[in-house]
């Protein structure tokens, strides 16, 4: 990425004022994946002075700031008490410490990259996204929608419900992307799953969570067609690190595994 | 524009481009303990700390670290000395490329978890590669200048 001005905004006002200015002006999140990009900045607009660094949990919401570093989710003892705290877990198997205290959640959720261990726990979580002149969204609904956003992520808010979690990241050394990653919430009775880096972006099973969402009880049978469902009906693709036949199996088995350990309460 | 920092206890001002990194900014000013890697965050090489926490310099903008504190080995020869101590006796150390980075990290370390055991450690310091040691002889180091410091 080439930057050929650098604007620290002095307010979200500010920051969307330069940013509604040209299209070639972005936000910056930590900037850790910009040398991926190509793209020339006529702006890079700089949000780190606005305080939303900050991890705060009120009346049922905890609001994770977007400039809120990797790091601090990791060490967040808030974001650990939430099912069984994924998202923590998620955020320590990135890279290093290095990169984990610049890498933003806000630049992970806009970036809406293929290889975010982030987006299917949020996913899973519920997440919704709080834009500076939309209000809130939900990152489901966000994801569908095509192209880079024009607003300003102020923060990403999860419901702080009792509930449990797993996730799995399967990657082929420690500091690589995930192969596949997947992630599984269950919540007032209502399970959510979601794979991400099929390669492309995390999306929720829906077939599999009908097959169990539908059923009195997940015995070892629906757990089964579950598995099942998820590798069937979410499309996974090839690329260097895995083919689509790998993902398709990894997602079958990680699914049915996760699944039986939460019924068995063993994450 | 012009960048002002403290650079290891010193206050600087540097002229800088929008675009620059600190890997850049501080090479060009003879930091030259800040190595160039992999270049993409990858490799953990190019550590150096803002504010006291470990961030790999090739990826961090120079223009957001006005106003911070940026440490690289040359601020912290004592700590460097003594670790390097600790390599020596545990085998730790050949071509000695990752050792600036891996000691500013440990120095962060030093402050955050002084009590770290070898889970924390090892923990700590994934994201320095290093082709030399195979990491097991780096983390008997730390752990021993860890508990050095009690």
């Amino acid at each position: 990425m080439k930057i050929q001005n650098f604007h620290k905004a002095s307010s979200l006002a500010d920051a969307y004022e330069r940013l509604e200015r040209s299209s070639d002006a972005a936000i910056i999140g930590g900037g850790a994946w910009m040398k991926f990009s190509s793209r020339t900045l006529e702006e890079a607009i700089d949000l780190s002075g606005l305080g939303l660094d900050a991890i705060d949990e009120r009346d049922g919401v905890v609001a994770i700031g977007s400039m809120t570093p990797l790091r601090d989710i990791e060490t967040s003892d808030v974001l650990k008490r939430i099912f069984n705290g994924i998202l923590p877990h998620a955020a320590a198997q990135i890279v290093g410490v290095g990169l984990r205290n610049i890498a933003t959640i806000g630049g992970s959720v806009v970036g809406k990259y293929g290889f975010s261990d982030l987006l299917g726990p949020l996913l899973c979580m519920d997440a919704r996204l709080e834009f500076f002149k939309e209000g809130e969204v939900s990152l489901a609904e966000f994801l569908e929608r095509k192209g880079r956003t024009d607003d300003i992520l102020v923060s990403v808010n999860i419901p702080s419900k009792a509930g449990c979690g797993y996730f799995k990241k399967v990657r082929k050394t420690a500091l690589d992307f995930a192969v596949l990653n997947i992630t599984i919430t269950k919540t007032d009775g209502q399970t959510r799953i979601a794979l991400g880096s099929r390669p492309a972006r995390a999306v929720l099973a829906m077939d599999a969570m009908a097959v169990l969402n539908g059923s009195v009880d997940n015995d070892e049978t629906t757990i089964e067609k579950a598995a099942e469902k998820a590798a069937e009906a979410v499309r996974f693709g090839d690329n260097h690190r895995a083919s689509e036949a790998y993902r398709k199996h990894l997602a079958y088995v990680y699914v049915r595994r996760g699944l039986f350990m939460l019924e068995e309460g063993r994450t | 524009m012009k960048l002002h920092a403290t650079i290891n206890g010193r206050k600087r001002v540097l002229e800088i481009q929008p675009g620059d990194v600190l890997l850049d900014t501080l090479r060009d000013h003879d930091f030259i303990s800040v190595r160039r890697g992999c270049d993409s965050t990858s490799c953990g090489v190019c550590t150096i700390l803002v504010e006291g926490k470990p961030v790999p310099s090739c990826t961090y903008l120079s223009a957001r670290a006005e106003g911070k504190t940026i440490t690289t080995v040359e601020g912290v020869q004592d700590h460097a000395a003594r670790l390097a101590g600790f390599f020596g006796g545990e085998g730790a150390d050949q071509c000695g490329f990752c050792n600036p980075g891996i000691a500013l990290s440990v120095y962060a370390l030093s402050n955050e978890a002084p009590d770290a055991d070898e889970d924390t450690i090892r923990h700590y310091l994934t994201g320095h590669l290093c082709r030399c040691t195979g990491y097991h002889s780096q983390v008997q180091a730390v752990k021993k200048y860890l508990e050095g410091l009690k």
